[in-house]
């Protein structure tokens, strides 16, 4: 699978080549800054890009503007943005296309190898991420305003995943739950939010993810 | 102009007229008090007259601005101390600049602003005897009877006259509203404490919000210390530790050692989100990536209200302008939210070519007071020292609105569009 990365610091930018490269990856380009990743984006022909928001020149949201720009000259261009720090407002211009194969991580979580090298294989096949952080936030606006205080504490924990991006798969697995079980608990969370549920995965998450930003 | 204005300031004119009288007798018992200080008795004299000329200035200023929105700045107090003798206190009172800048106007403005001010009561006056009068005395005065440049000898001409009076009252009303301004701007100017005074006050007001922005800014690095040291630090510290205790203990139990890694990693991930969080209270990244509006934007997201954004703003501000602002946004959200017990704010952001301009309006039950509580006080400390204003009206019962005002230049501008003076914002 190729990739693109772009990453400012050094060390990191190392780090993650070999990361992926081990996890079977082929890195075609690796660059720290905003221009070269425009560039390479649209003429490497990548199955994903793993991008850190702030670049070189300015070291401001270069990677952010240059991920977007590629996505709408090519819509569906798969982008893992990686930041210090997580944002709501960057999370929605990411998401605002509602076409699927974004992700949007905390830098921190590139330590859980596992974790990081899935997320960056769901947005290849078109999936969406978030990270916790930005669905913990959005979950705490989400209670304030009274839109799901008909949850259970369990539904809760399995919207949060959902809204995270996970699979059926990967919220069983998390919550120890049977597949079974968390069928039945997302057809409830449906109901009571009065969702449209889908089969489709990516669909389900940006479903939820609308709901939540309301 | 509405008619109500116009007789309104026709009252005024009168009033004032009559006032400059009394403004010309106290100025004349000053001159003559001086005149007295060689005999001794000026001394006795001088102080209460200059008191009493001081308080007719003072109502002066007061008209000038609240009639006609000139605002006249205030001379520095009279030095009256009673603990002084009479001698002394007339001689500091001789050596006051604001003194001398009343006993000129009390001698200048009662001739040419009395003349001036007569014009609207002098207008409506003949016009009053062109309409009420002329219509019963024409008959009995026969010829040589004039109303202006009218002969009332008959009905028609007395109709004329009437006519021709009608039109002095209402350019008498006209020109009233004028006529006060300009006289209080002639007064505004004559009144205006000494440039030296101005500056002095200045000064004084920048010494003050430097000290407070100076302490303001060693409460924030006291504050980022102690985040810091708390935080932070203490987290290396314990994950160095464990790091210690994982590498005795990886030979002889490398399960104890594999679940001492694991809390390094958990710990290493709390170091990163409490330095996140500090990063976030000193300048938040949107607020550098993109400047104010997304970066209040941002905040709008991640408020549990309905916040609307309207941003008008065609460039980037100065970098500390940015920085105030946006803290003061969020603390009138936190307002808001806390206090008022709002459901929508609308936030709008414009500059008019001097000045940012915030607005925020929200939708709770009022009665905020800037003198109670802290958020609010030190919005107004932090604008301080930019020159900047926090202004609120927030009625009991609500909606309150809170409006600040930072003088700063836009930079960058992006485009030239909604350029011009007006607040590009309602």
């Amino acid at each position: 699978m190729r990739v693109v990365l772009a990453e400012d610091l050094f060390l990191l930018r190392d780090g993650l080549v070999r990361t992926l490269t081990e996890h079977g990856f082929d890195v075609v380009a690796a660059v720290d800054n905003g221009e070269a990743l425009l560039h390479a984006l649209l003429h490497q022909q990548p199955d994903v890009a793993v991008v850190d928001i702030r670049l070189r020149p300015k070291f401001t949201d270069e990677g952010l503007q240059a991920a977007l720009e590629a996505r709408r000259r090519r819509p569906r261009l798969p982008v893992l943005v990686l930041s210090q720090y997580v944002e709501q407002l960057y999370a929605n211009e990411l998401l605002a296309g509602g076409e699927g194969a974004v992700g949007y991580l905390l830098k921190d979580r590139i330590t859980d190898t596992e974790q990081f090298v899935d997320a960056v294989r769901r947005v290849a096949s078109g999936g969406t991420v978030m990270d916790p952080l930005v669905i913990a936030k959005l979950l705490t606006r989400s209670d304030a305003r009274g839109l799901i205080s008909d949850l259970t504490p369990r539904e809760r924990d399995v919207l949060e995943l959902m809204a995270e991006g996970r699979s059926n798969a990967g919220i069983a697995n998390s919550l120890h739950f049977s597949e079974s079980a968390v069928t039945k608990h997302t057809a409830r969370i449906f109901a009571k939010l009065r969702i449209t549920p889908s089969d489709d995965d990516n669909r389900r998450v940006l479903a939820v993810l609308a709901y939540l930003k309301r | 102009m509405n008619r109500r204005a116009g007789w309104q300031a026709v009252g005024r004119c009168w009033v004032w007229f009559w006032f400059t009288l009394a403004e010309s007798a106290v100025g004349t018992v000053v001159v003559v008090a001086v005149l007295l200080l060689p005999t001794g008795l000026g001394f006795r004299l001088m102080p209460r007259a200059a008191m009493a000329l001081r308080r007719l200035s003072d109502r002066a200023r007061g008209w000038c601005h609240d009639w006609s929105g000139v605002a006249v700045s205030q001379p520095a107090p009279l030095p009256t101390d009673p603990a002084l003798s009479a001698r002394s206190r007339g001689r500091a009172i001789l050596a006051d600049e604001g003194f001398w800048r009343d006993l000129r106007w009390a001698t200048l403005t009662p001739l040419l602003g009395g003349l001036l001010l007569s014009v609207p009561g002098c207008l409506i006056g003949y016009g009053a005897f062109g309409v009420l009068v002329q219509p019963l005395i024409w008959q009995a005065l026969g010829d040589g009877n004039w109303y202006a440049f009218i002969p009332v000898v008959d009905t028609v001409t007395a109709i004329a006259a009437v006519l021709l009076g009608l039109g002095f009252i209402a350019s008498g009303v006209w020109c009233a509203p004028a006529v006060l301004g300009l006289h209080a701007r002639w007064n505004g100017r004559l009144l205006a404490a000494p440039r030296s005074v101005e500056l002095a006050r200045r000064v004084e007001q920048l010494a003050d919000s430097r000290a407070e922005a100076l302490d303001a800014q060693a409460a924030e690095l006291r504050r980022i210390e102690r985040d810091l040291h708390d935080g932070a630090q203490a987290r290396l510290v314990a994950l160095g530790m464990t790091v210690d205790n994982a590498t005795r203990v990886l030979e002889s139990d490398p399960d104890t050692a594999r679940r001492l890694l694991r809390q390094v990693r958990e710990t290493s991930m709390c170091a990163l989100a409490d330095l996140r969080d500090l990063v976030h209270g000193i300048h938040p990244p949107v607020l550098a990536d993109r400047g104010l509006g997304d970066a209040v934007r941002s905040v709008a997201l991640d408020s549990p209200l309905d916040i609307t954004v309207d941003v008008r703003l065609p460039g980037r501000l100065p970098l500390p302008v940015e920085s105030a602002a946006y803290f003061a946004v969020n603390e009138l959200l936190t307002n808001a939210t806390k206090h008022a017990g709002a459901r929508t704010v609308a936030v709008t952001l414009a500059h008019n070519g001097h000045a940012l301009r915030v607005t925020a309006r929200d939708d709770g039950r009022g009665g905020a007071d800037p003198t109670r509580g802290t958020g609010l006080r030190g919005v107004e400390r932090r604008l301080a020292a930019f020159d900047g204003t926090l202004a609120l009206h927030s009625p009991l019962g609500g909606p309150t609105t809170a409006t600040l005002e930072i003088p700063c230049a836009l930079s960058s501008p992006k485009t030239s569009s909604s350029s011009g003076t007006d607040w590009s914002a309602p």
